[in-house]
């Protein structure tokens, strides 16, 4: 079968820096990729350049058949890709409710419509007791799961998350881990950015691992993870 | 139609806004000429700044050269009817259609090419004095001696024409404030609504969302403009005469946003308060000053300035939440 | 027209602009370090506009001479309004900086209107009407004199952020704000001390402005606009371009004035500066911004 996404020998820099180079790796639908490697290693710069923030410089990236390399972010969403971001951005004057709503707007014909749906994102991220509440008053897993919920909404068929679990204690990552797990199982692909190995194992199906914006080792986690390579420049030998 | 509207307002908020509405419907009765004046200015303060609201409150985008669409109403309104014979009621689609498409191609440029911020605020600003520099040049406006209505009898109303009493103007504006918040109303509940506080919130994040922020900034661009420019179809009729110099002055631009910013920018009913406030507390200023014998022009102006000053260091995000919140006339949904 | 015509209102307008660039120049500092945008800066050179006037008309004291000083003056004034004022603002979105500044723009130019009224003044000097004649040109002596002293003092700040330790440490400050932070510098001070070498500028601007222009309050908001223009065609952060712009905005006006209205002058500043927004953002001599 076809894979959900496939990026091929991608390329980018920045002056002189070459973020990305010749990355390409294809993500089947159903799974939970995960992308690691060192700081700087290119893995925000590879998510800006599926989610239509960047242009590659080179190379392409096909996304359910169709190419959308080049395409402006709201195209790229509207293609079934959802994301979050390194550092969390629910809109913070509006509340949780309407943060999730403008989500489901994508494809509600009307507010009403949209509201249901949000209520239903939210029953499922545990956010519904606090829908009224200002985005700004939330703590930070529950931003985290705000993100998500109102990216969800969108629909998408693969859904980017980038370093989801920074700054979330083990009992909260725990919580994290098993939500996207499930939401997994209910049919979306998820590509995500993580340094918390511990959630990294506890879900990926495959991992690609960047050093320097190269590809350095990629496979099934077992695999991986035993790789020289990948112990010497990122995990270290005590890591696991 | 009305529950909907009503939405998410409390039982309070209902009826104070039914009684501030049955007040001001029997004002005519009971004020003297002078308060009409005061009323009138400050429906229409009301208004305009209702519509500079939906592109900065809604949309995010400071304009400070909303005197152009102002001006553009008023002069498109007052040449046809001048120099045509074209009744104001159906020289307002012509004020509205230019003013619009002026609107839309100052948006398209600011938009399309990523000016944004300050940049978008100095454009409009060379907007608008590009304009009044040229309509002080423009002879068939009369140019900077000024474009003239004929002042008909005030015993008559005549309100196709727009002639007639302060009393008639007075229902003019308050109709039109009415329907300006029932507008504002219905965009903030709807998809556009939702997509421009997301645009205002953080425009990036919103694209992450599917949402064409091109399109709905033109949105709020177009619709601000069009509104706008209607303020100034009544400027014209109701004051008769229209320079340049003054119609499309910067210092008019500014005058229409202290109102909405006092009040509270993007809500509803704060740039309703913050006009009230404003023009009350002035008038009363000017009073007080007349009361002393003193005439200081620009006194008034610096009153605006030091409330501006206050309100955006306390409390800047309006005068209006935090009442609201006291009041407890909040909506559920926050505006 | 005669050839000399052209020349002489161009070399007139290059001079004008040499001070236009200096008013433009402590915006340039100002936003280039602190990124606040001050709206009131136009305003601040009327400020030390009808400062010359007062003392020229009460005390006979030429403006020219009077640069430093008024700079002074306004120089505490900035100081004063950023540390008691603008502080706050540094780090709040971009509108509320430029309402809080459009505030005391407004009650700046009122404060004047109420103070000195509405009519026009101006200063005449024993050499108002005076003009050297160099080969075909005429130059005006209050212009060359303002071109001058305008380049000094553009020449003494370039040496201030160049090789003085607070010009260094403000220029730190300006590149990277934490790491300032983190270095120990008084960054709250040095914004300050920037704000009033911004007002400085204004006000030795204004001064020399005084020898050849009609003065009313509400010149405040329309040179406020020009210092924008001139900066944003320049480029933001560049003082260089700061000057640049300056000249180019002077020769346009001049011979835009001379070609066609001269009420239409300012017309051609604003196609210009529209153009620069859509088409270089970053403006001639500045940096590109992310």
């Amino acid at each position: 079968m076809d894979p959900l996404l496939e990026v091929t020998d991608l390329s980018k820099r920045f002056g002189g820096l070459r973020a990305i180079q010749n990355v390409g790796f294809p993500v089947p639908a159903g799974a939970i990729f995960a992308v690691i490697g060192p700081n700087g290693a290119g893995k925000t710069t590879l998510f800006n350049l599926i989610a239509g923030s960047l242009r590659p410089d080179a190379g392409s990236i096909h996304f359910a058949g169709e190419r959308i390399d080049g395409l402006a972010p709201d195209a790229v969403c509207r293609r079934g890709i959802g994301r979050t971001f390194q550092i969390v951005r629910p809109f913070p004057a509006l509340t949780v409710e309407e943060n999730v709503v403008i989500g489901a707007l994508l494809h509600a014909h009307n507010v009403e419509t949209a509201r249901s749906a949000a209520g239903e994102v939210l029953r499922r991220l545990d956010l519904y007791e606090k829908r009224h509440q200002p985005a700004s008053s939330l703590t930070l897993p529950d931003r985290k799961r705000l993100e998500v919920a109102r990216a969800l909404a969108t629909r998408p068929k693969l859904l980017l998350l980038d370093e989801t679990m920074a700054g979330l204690r083990p009992t909260e990552t725990d919580r994290m881990v098993a939500t996207l797990r499930e939401l997994n199982r209910s049919g979306l692909t998820i590509l995500l950015i993580e340094h918390v190995m511990r959630a990294v194992m506890a879900l990926a199906s495959h991992i690609l691992v960047l050093h320097h914006g190269a590809t350095i080792a990629q496979g099934s986690p077992r695999e991986v993870v035993r790789d020289p390579a990948v112990l010497s420049s990122y995990l270290g030998a005590e890591a696991l | 139609m009305t529950r909907k509207l009503l939405d998410g307002v409390p039982r309070r908020g209902v009826v104070a806004l039914a009684t501030v509405l049955a007040v001001l419907l029997a004002a005519p009765l009971f004020a003297n000429d002078y308060l009409l004046t005061v009323l009138i200015l400050i429906l229409y303060f009301a208004y305009a700044g209702q519509a500079w609201n939906v592109m900065f409150g809604f949309a995010g985008q400071l304009s400070l050269g909303h005197a152009l669409f102002v001006g553009l109403g008023a002069y498109v309104s007052a040449a046809l009817y001048v120099h045509f014979g074209v009744a104001p009621w159906i020289g307002l689609g012509a004020a509205i259609a230019i003013a619009a498409a002026c609107g839309a191609s100052i948006g398209f440029l600011a938009f399309r090419f990523g000016v944004a911020g300050v940049y978008f605020a100095i454009l409009t600003i060379a907007c608008a004095e590009f304009a009044r520099i040229g309509f002080d040049h423009w002879s068939w406006l009369g140019g900077s001696a000024g474009f003239f209505l004929p002042v008909a009898n005030y015993a008559r109303n005549d309100l196709w024409n727009l002639r007639g009493s302060p009393a008639m103007f007075y229902y003019v504006m308050l109709g039109l404030t009415v329907v300006a918040l029932i507008a504002c109303r219905v965009l903030s509940q709807s998809r556009v609504g939702y997509y421009w506080r997301a645009i205002r919130e953080d425009e990036q994040a919103a694209r992450t969302l599917g949402i064409d922020t091109f399109r709905y900034k033109m949105y709020a661009a177009t619709i601000s403009a069009g509104m706008t420019s209607v303020a100034g179809v009544f400027l014209a009729f109701y004051y008769n005469n229209l320079f340049p110099e003054q119609v499309f002055h910067i210092l008019r631009s500014i005058e229409l946003i202290v109102a909405p910013i006092i009040g509270g920018a993007g809500t509803l009913i704060g740039p309703i308060v913050g006009a009230v406030l404003l023009t009350g507390l002035a008038e009363s200023l000017r009073e007080a000053l007349d009361l002393l014998g003193l005439d200081v022009p620009g006194a008034k102006q610096v009153f605006y300035g030091v409330c501006l000053l206050v309100v955006v260091t306390l409390v800047p995000g309006g005068v209006w939440p935090p009442l609201a919140r006291a009041l407890r006339l909040t909506t559920r949904h926050g505006s | 027209m005669p050839a000399e015509i052209y020349l002489n209102v161009a070399v007139g307008g290059l001079l004008t602009g040499l001070v236009y660039g200096l008013m433009a120049l402590g915006l340039s500092v100002i936003f280039g370090v602190m990124r606040v945008v001050n709206f009131a800066h136009g305003e601040m050179m009327t400020i030390a506009m009808y400062l010359a006037i007062a003392l020229f008309s009460a005390l006979k004291l030429d403006p020219l001479v009077m640069i430093a000083p008024i700079a002074a003056v306004l120089f505490v004034l900035g100081y004063a309004l950023q540390a008691g004022l603008i502080n706050p603002f540094v780090n709040r979105p971009e509108h509320m900086q430029f309402i809080l500044l459009l505030a005391v723009a407004i009650i700046i130019v009122n404060g004047l209107l109420i103070i000195f009224g509405p009519d026009a003044r101006n200063v005449q000097t024993s050499y108002s009407f005076d003009s050297f004649a160099v080969g075909p040109l005429i130059i005006d002596a209050t212009k060359l004199y303002a071109g001058g002293a305008a380049v000094a003092v553009a020449a003494a700040l370039f040496m201030f952020f160049r090789h003085t330790r607070y010009g260094i440490a403000i220029r730190a400050c300006a590149d990277n704000y934490t790491g300032a932070l983190v270095v120990g510098l008084d960054v709250k001070r040095l914004y300050a001390l920037t704000f009033a070498l911004g007002a400085a500028c204004v006000g030795a601007a204004g001064s020399m402005l005084v020898l050849f222009i009609d003065v009313t309050p509400t010149l405040g908001p329309a040179y406020t606009l020009l210092a924008f223009v001139i900066v944003i065609t320049g480029g933001l952060g560049s003082m260089a371009g700061a000057l640049a712009g300056g000249v180019l905005i002077g020769m346009t006006e001049a011979l835009a004035g001379l070609l066609f209205t001269p009420s239409a002058k300012s017309m051609f500043a604003f196609a210009i500066l529209v153009l620069v927004l859509l088409f270089r953002p970053q403006g001639l001599l500045g940096k590109r911004l992310t």
